[in-house]
């Protein structure tokens, strides 16, 4: 910390020395990010008094995203059924399809593409503006009045994504299971009512959590990880920006590359538990 | 306060301060004082750490060596608690404004009310007014920070820095793009709060008419040192080489 150029408020954002190798640069930018959201995760109790900036992110995020959302989910549900109704029609399996395109979306499908969505539009917004306020001193401003900015800045961001991901994850499994009706009904002759009872059939009550379906919860929980994920990178690239407008896109562009790396990571190994232990 | 912080101490103390950032060295050896009550002005060429004065009597920067003491307390030293105490009892006027982008001028100036205190709507309204109208921006409250001029957000950001009626206030350059009316006017405020409620000021400045009005003694910084430091009077007078040719009187 000696020639930390940069003292920051906070015991939680260390701004990492330029120097270093690669790999231990990387694990000393993934350890921020760890403390960062741990930091925040104390605060959750100031959820009452941020309630408005919370709700606030809530419908810009979901404002920015939901037709993009739409049209992606509506394709990929699209793409499941055609690829998955060739093959099983191969096998006289059609009826089957409502089923896959069910549990891909819900599981698989759904929460990642929300999720990459998520990171490419409201993920970039959030690092641009954190980016922004820290190269025009906002950020030193907030600091010298003691105004806590994990609380004001980080936590609104980090819950607001944390409780969108899911809605609209479950906006893209309707639509995606929707589109692949479609698909099923106009090019592979199953019609509605086979493709849906089997779709419905496919996401069985578990008699656990208020009797939502195993893997619509699970990716359901999938999407809230990867929205605290998303939103704990914006935020920690955008404070890290330095340098003017440059500095502001190098953060966006970095918060954007990483959070989208971070959800296919975090999704193998989230599968990986859910499913196999 | 359990550090010495008998009345005679100064407000700021700046002992042997070195401060580089990479290779490029800022502050080398400087060293000074402002008295309390006082107002001391900073003049110096752009560049040469002026801004990154203030950021250490604030504790944004802290130093490579040297000891940075603010209402007798090391500030490097202060825990996270005990530096929130010190900010309380400061202001600071950042250069650019420094305002918060997503907050209007009256939420602006409101903010570290509604974060720090438990102050009532009302009251909070109330005080944020006062101060809005002691920057001649009284009907500002809606204005959003892009839209308002360079100088306007400069007086925002002073409303901003009085609200907690602080006792020692930091100016970085508060009359830069400021039209010579206003300028007077801000240094008028300057001068006010320091001979009606004894705050303590250090100022970064240019305009040697502002220095003229508000500053007690005036300190050129150049080279990361203090090279000069006296009362304005004297300080213009200078035949002092280096003053000399700031302000481009040597005889060429
Ligand atoms: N946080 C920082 N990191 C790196 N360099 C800085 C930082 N703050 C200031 N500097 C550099 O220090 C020098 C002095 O800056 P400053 O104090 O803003 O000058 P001025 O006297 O015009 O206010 C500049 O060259 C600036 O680039
Ligand atoms: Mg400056």
């Amino acid at each position: 910390m000696k020639d930390a150029s940069h003292i920051q408020p906070a015991e939680e954002v260390v701004i990492a020395p330029a120097k270093a190798s690669g790999f231990t640069s990387f694990l000393r930018a993934e350890g921020e990010r760890v403390e960062l959201l741990l930091s925040t995760l104390r605060r959750l109790g100031h959820i009452g008094k941020r309630s408005r900036l919370i709700y606030e992110q809530m419908f810009l995020s979901g404002i920015q995203t939901l037709h993009v959302v739409l049209l992606v989910g509506l394709f990929i549900g699209m793409i499941v059924s055609l690829q998955t109704g060739i093959e099983l029609a191969k096998l006289g399996q059609q009826d089957q399809i409502g089923t896959i395109v069910a549990i891909s979306m819900a599981r698989e499908m759904g929460p990642f593409i929300t999720a990459t969505i998520l990171a490419a539009t409201v993920g970039s917004a959030i690092a641009a503006e954190l980016g922004t306020m820290s190269v025009s001193n906002e950020l030193d401003a907030l600091e010298v009045m003691s105004i806590d900015r994990l609380s004001l800045l980080v936590l609104p961001r980090l819950v607001g994504l944390a409780l969108i991901a899911p809605l609209l994850t479950l906006v893209c499994d309707t639509i995606g299971i929707i589109g692949g009706a479609f698909v099923a009904q106009a090019q592979l002759n199953v019609g509605y009512e086979m493709y849906l009872t089997s779709a419905i059939d496919a996401l069985r009550p578990t008699g656990l959590l208020l009797n939502v379906p195993k893997d619509l919860y699970a990716g359901l929980l999938k999407a809230l990880v990867f929205g605290v994920m998303i939103a704990t990178i914006a935020c920690n690239e955008g404070f890290k920006a330095k340098g003017g407008a440059l500095g502001v896109g190098r953060a966006t562009r970095a918060s954007v590359r990483d959070a989208i790396i971070g959800v296919i990571v975090i999704n193998y190994f989230m599968t990986w538990f859910m499913y196999q232990a | 306060m359990s550090a010495p912080s008998n009345n005679t101490a100064p407000v700021i103390r700046f002992s042997d301060v070195h401060k580089s950032f990479g290779e490029k060295k800022i502050l080398a050896g400087f060293s000074m004082e402002l008295e309390k009550g006082q107002t001391l002005a900073i003049m110096g060429p752009s560049g040469v750490g002026k801004s990154v004065t203030l950021k250490h009597a604030i504790g944004i920067l802290t130093p490579d060596a040297g000891s940075v003491e603010v209402f007798g307390q090391e500030i490097s030293k202060a825990t996270r608690k005990e530096l929130a105490e010190m900010r309380k009892r400061m202001g600071y006027v950042f250069q650019e404004g420094a305002l918060i982008n997503w907050l209007s001028v009256g939420d602006n100036v409101a903010l570290p009310l509604r974060e720090n205190t438990d102050l009532k709507e009302d009251e909070i309204r109330e005080r944020v007014q006062r101060r809005l109208e002691l920057v001649h921006i009284p009907d500002a409250w809606e204005l959003m920070p892009s839209e308002i001029s360079g100088g306007m957000k400069k007086r925002v950001g002073i409303a901003r820095a009085l609200i907690t009626d602080p006792e020692l206030i930091l100016y970085d350059e508060p009359n830069a793009g400021l039209d010579p009316e206003i300028a007077r006017s801000i240094n008028a405020l300057i001068r006010e709060l320091q001979e009606r409620l004894g705050v303590s000021s250090l100022v970064v400045e240019h305009r040697i008419d502002c220095i003229r009005t508000v500053a007690d003694e005036v300190l050129f910084l150049d080279g990361g040192k203090a090279v000069v430091q006296a009362k304005p009077e004297e300080f213009f007078n200078s035949s002092h080489p280096r003053l000399a040719r700031f302000f481009g009187k040597d005889s060429a």
